[in-house]
């Protein structure tokens, strides 16, 4: 049909709107369908700074798409399974922490800042049923309220900007308050050994807790407040050894930050990334799985094994990048002299394909290695 | 990573089944290595949840805890590990041999074999490393007393992870490192983790690639995880159930076995494909030949195990939470010296890794086209047997003239390089002056010095005597290093025994 012909039961006005809706909030709510967007937490906000090239998860997350359903409907189902017994024991370890209105914790985080312990604190529990706003206007007004010097807020709601969204973090940590500085404080059950825990984890507590010193500088600069009154040095609280003593130990987020900032900072400029997707993108999980698919393959992702770790659709992005060297990893990638395909590297090593000029160094030295391997191979008594 | 290895796996991509990067073996293999299959529960500080173990295929034993968060029960569990592991050990204190030291002047005494335990991954030598920090400081007295082979198992148990961490070693080894080790796979390192895609891509099954078999293995209810980490959906669909239902069973002495009984088979249910892949990967590690240096790096293994065992008979305490300054660098100096001593004596052993080196210019293989066997350097006070030859290469030599060379053939002899010439065809000539190696005398034994004809390879890398770094006494730690120590973090106290363990 070269005509568009208002067709019975929808008016040419509404297909003329849909044509205008060009504002980028509107765009991703088409992306994402017929659904509320995917909410965001500290967790999924950290590992969108997994990998900052990746266009296809910068549209799908700023989006808020269901990436979790999206991937089960295309046939790639994520595995990001929790085990119950670790729900179970960080639950009870949180609480044991927080117990006695924060008496242990106050005393675990002031020594570990070197401040002496002071006799008593305020404990705040901003946590609640409300509804969202007013929870989050209740830890504004606490939070930026100038109060006594020790004070320890539980639960507060924090919001950022993620994509032009609001998003609103319900974070388990404790913000405290101590010698007019706050630090964020991160209670995780992961055990601290000989004074060492796995890295991974502390890593994945690190740029979490990042997300919470963005969040909660930012509430201060809205009300005027100096944000570098909240620390860079977030305090985690993980059991000490095989028992369940906890400890407190400092983590400087510092460069965590930096990489956050500069994220967020690119999902803010979604609508650059948005203008080279086709028009008709969806990644609607109601749609059909071959327009699925086929859409997907239309916005370019930059899929890395470490991405498996992280991202949950993964599997779909590495069956994609099957017979590319940087599915193998990047390492691979340079040591084959970036050249990016599995048959054009096995090409210029055996010599089939004459090289371009800016391949030369590469073809030269995968031809050598090509030699050298089949010489090896052949038992060569060299 | 190499480009060589690289290329390996890019083939590997294109042929759907995992390439050879090695022609022999790079670690011992013992004839009844004790294999171990560790699980932990999630969420707990190393909390052991089942074992299956044992020296050959059709001799697992399972070791299972059924209630992994209660403390008692998981030194019940420690006790019933030691009665495999502590025998599985005392088999090696049986027959010891002299060793010359000193240059023959002494011997020495140690045992002529050692024990060698195996886990699937990495992740299962951590478990074990834990598993012995968590029990070495015990004692079989005082406020928890536990069974006295539980800090023994604590000590071996360290001395193992801690061997492990040395390159070279063989006396505990993750089978993913040792499998890596040999071929390179069409997947990434990370995945190169999972022990069954890691196999499916060496051994794939009749009728399916590499790529297909890995595919199959990385679905937990086909496959389930190597361990120690379990699969979150078998905890929660499978085992909470299967505990909770022990935990409420009390009462009823039948009741409870059968309970145990379940667990037994949930548990053994997801440990036994791992066994199996355990020893479908010994065996094809088996097929290899082993290199011909393996057996020198296994008698350090050996006297290691020697030394250990000498440290515990004479009432010596369990290994420190921490070294100490002086402690740490001897620790740092020892593992950078075995890294590059297991680097070259891998290249020497076999050429698909010395072509790794000889891709990056550290080596070079050509024809011996001139030699001069009977030459005698006369300029010094006394006349000493220099040969030379000349070698034609046609792979590119990067190494300026003066650089000392060495060759795999005849490793105690140097060679130097007095003149490079290029020659027709992008060729290059090498004049080679020889030292060492020959004997004492002003004329060379036959085939102490490269013929005419022969096929050489030249390098940089050297498996000579590197000697060992001097290092004060711990009560000498220069004050730059905190000083002699005066904590207690680095020795043990009593008070670790009465550290809580939930």
């Amino acid at each position: 049909m070269l005509v568009d012909r208002p067709r019975p039961g929808r008016t040419g006005g509404e297909r003329l709107s849909w044509r205008i809706v060009t504002s980028t909030a509107q765009r991703l709510a088409a992306i994402r369908g017929d659904v509320p967007p995917k909410r965001h937490n500290a967790r999924t906000i950290a590992a969108l700074s997994g990998n900052p090239g990746c266009a296809r998860r910068a549209v799908l997350d700023g989006a808020g798409v269901d990436k979790p359903k999206l991937a089960e409907r295309i046939g790639f189902p994520a595995r990001f399974g929790q085990s119950r017994f670790a729900i179970a024991r960080g639950n009870a370890f949180e609480a044991q922490v927080k117990a006695d209105g924060g008496v242990e914790l106050l005393r675990l985080v002031a020594q570990r800042l070197g401040v002496p312990v002071p006799q008593r604190a305020d404990w705040t529990d901003l946590g609640g049923d409300d509804a969202l706003p007013d929870r989050q206007e209740r830890s504004r007004r606490a939070l930026t309220a100038t109060g006594p010097d020790a004070a320890l807020f539980d639960h507060p709601l924090l919001g950022l900007n993620v994509a032009g969204q609001r998003v609103y973090l319900e974070p388990d940590l404790v913000a405290a308050r101590l010698g007019g500085r706050f630090h964020v404080v991160e209670i995780k059950s992961f055990p601290v050994i000989d004074g060492q825990a796995d890295p991974a984890k502390v890593a994945a507590a690190a740029i979490q807790s990042a997300v919470y010193v963005l969040a909660l500088r930012e509430l201060l600069a809205g009300q005027g407040q100096d944000p570098e009154l909240v620390s860079h040095d977030v305090v985690l609280v993980c059991p000490r050894d095989f028992a369940n003593r906890p400890m407190a130990s400092l983590l400087d987020v510092r460069k965590q930050l930096l990489v956050l900032r500069r994220q967020l900072e690119r999902m803010a400029r979604l609508d650059v990334l948005l203008a080279a997707v086709p028009p008709d993108f969806t990644a609607d999980p109601a749609a059909d799985t071959t327009t699925l698919t086929a859409a997907l393959r239309t916005v370019e992702a930059r899929y890395a094994p470490e991405c498996l770790a992280t991202c949950e659709l993964a599997y779909f992005c590495r069956d994609e990048a099957r017979g590319h060297t940087g599915a193998l990893g990047r390492a691979v990638r340079e040591a084959l002299g970036g050249v990016e395909e599995v048959s054009e590297v096995l090409a210029l090593a055996t010599g089939e394909r004459a090289a371009l000029p800016e391949r030369a160094e590469a073809a030269a030295l995968l031809r050598a290695a090509a030699r050298l391997r089949a010489d090896a191979l052949a038992g060569d008594p060299a | 990573m190499s480009t060589l290895r690289a290329l390996a796996k890019a083939q590997a991509v294109a042929t759907g089944v995992a390439q050879p990067v090695a022609t022999v073996r790079h670690l011992h293999l013992a004839e009844r290595p004790l294999v171990l299959v560790p699980l932990a529960l999630a969420g707990e500080a190393n909390a052991p949840l089942a074992t299956l173990v044992g020296t050959a295929p059709d001799t697992a034993r399972l070791l299972v805890v059924p209630q992994p968060r209660n403390r008692d029960q998981r030194f019940r569990f420690a006790a019933e590990l030691a009665t495999v592991v502590l025998p599985y050990l005392a088999r090696y204190h049986t027959v010891s041999e002299a060793v010359p030291v000193d240059r023959g002047r002494d011997v020495r005494h140690r045992y002529v074999d050692a024990p060698q335990l195996l886990v699937p991954n990495p992740a299962g030598v951590t478990f074990l490393r834990l598993l012995g920090r968590s029990t070495r400081f015990r004692r079989p007295d005082g406020e928890h007393p536990v069974h006295p082979d539980v800090p023994l198992l604590g000590r071996w148990l360290t001395f193992l992870a801690e061997r492990a961490e040395q390159p070279g070693s063989s006396a505990l080894v993750a089978l993913t490192d040792a499998l890596t080790l040999h071929w390179a796979t069409g997947q990434s390192t990370v995945e190169d983790q999972h022990l069954p895609a890691l196999l499916g891509w060496i051994d794939p099954p009749a009728g399916s690639t590499g790529a297909q078999a890995a595919a199959r293995a990385e679905d937990p209810r086909v496959c389930p995880p190597a361990g120690p980490a379990t699969d979150p959906d078998f905890d929660n669909r499978v085992l909470a159930p299967a505990i909770a239902a022990y935990a409420r069973t009390e009462d009823d002495p039948a009741a409870r076995a059968a309970a145990y009984a379940e667990l037994e088979r949930v548990l053994r249910d997801q440990l036994a494909p791992t066994w199996e892949l355990m020893w479908r990967g010994v065996g094809l590690l088996r097929a290899l030949p082993p290199g011909a240096r393996v057996a020198a790096r296994w008698d350090g293994d050996k006297d290691a195990f020697t030394g250990h065992t000498e440290h515990l008979d004479a009432a010596g305490g369990p290994q420190p939470r921490r070294d100490g300054a002086v402690a740490a660098a001897v620790r740092l100096h020892r593992l950078e010296r075995a890294l590059a001593s297991y680097a070259v004596q891998r290249a020497y052993d076999d050429p698909l890794v010395m072509a790794e080196h000889r891709l990056t210019g550290e080596a070079f293989v050509g024809d011996v086209v001139l030699a001069d066997p009977k030459r005698v350097d006369d300029s010094g006070r006394r006349p000493v047997l220099r040969p030379r030859i000349q070698v034609v290469t046609t792979e590119p030599v990067l190494v300026p003239a003066g650089t000392t060379l060495f060759s795999p053939a005849r490793p105690a002899q140097k060679a130097k390089v007095v003149f490079l010439t290029p020659a027709a065809d992008g060729k290059t000539e090498v004049v080679l002056e020889l030292s060492g190696g020959m004997g004492r005398g002003l004329t060379a034994p036959p085939g102490t010095v490269p013929e005419v004809g022969e096929r050489l390879c030249l390098t940089t890398l050297s498996d000579g005597f590197l000697p060992a770094g001097a290092f004060p006494a711990p009560e000498e730690t220069p004050w730059t290093h905190g000083g002699p120590p005066t904590s207690t973090a680095e020795r043990p106290t009593d008070g670790d025994a009465a550290e809580d363990w939930s």
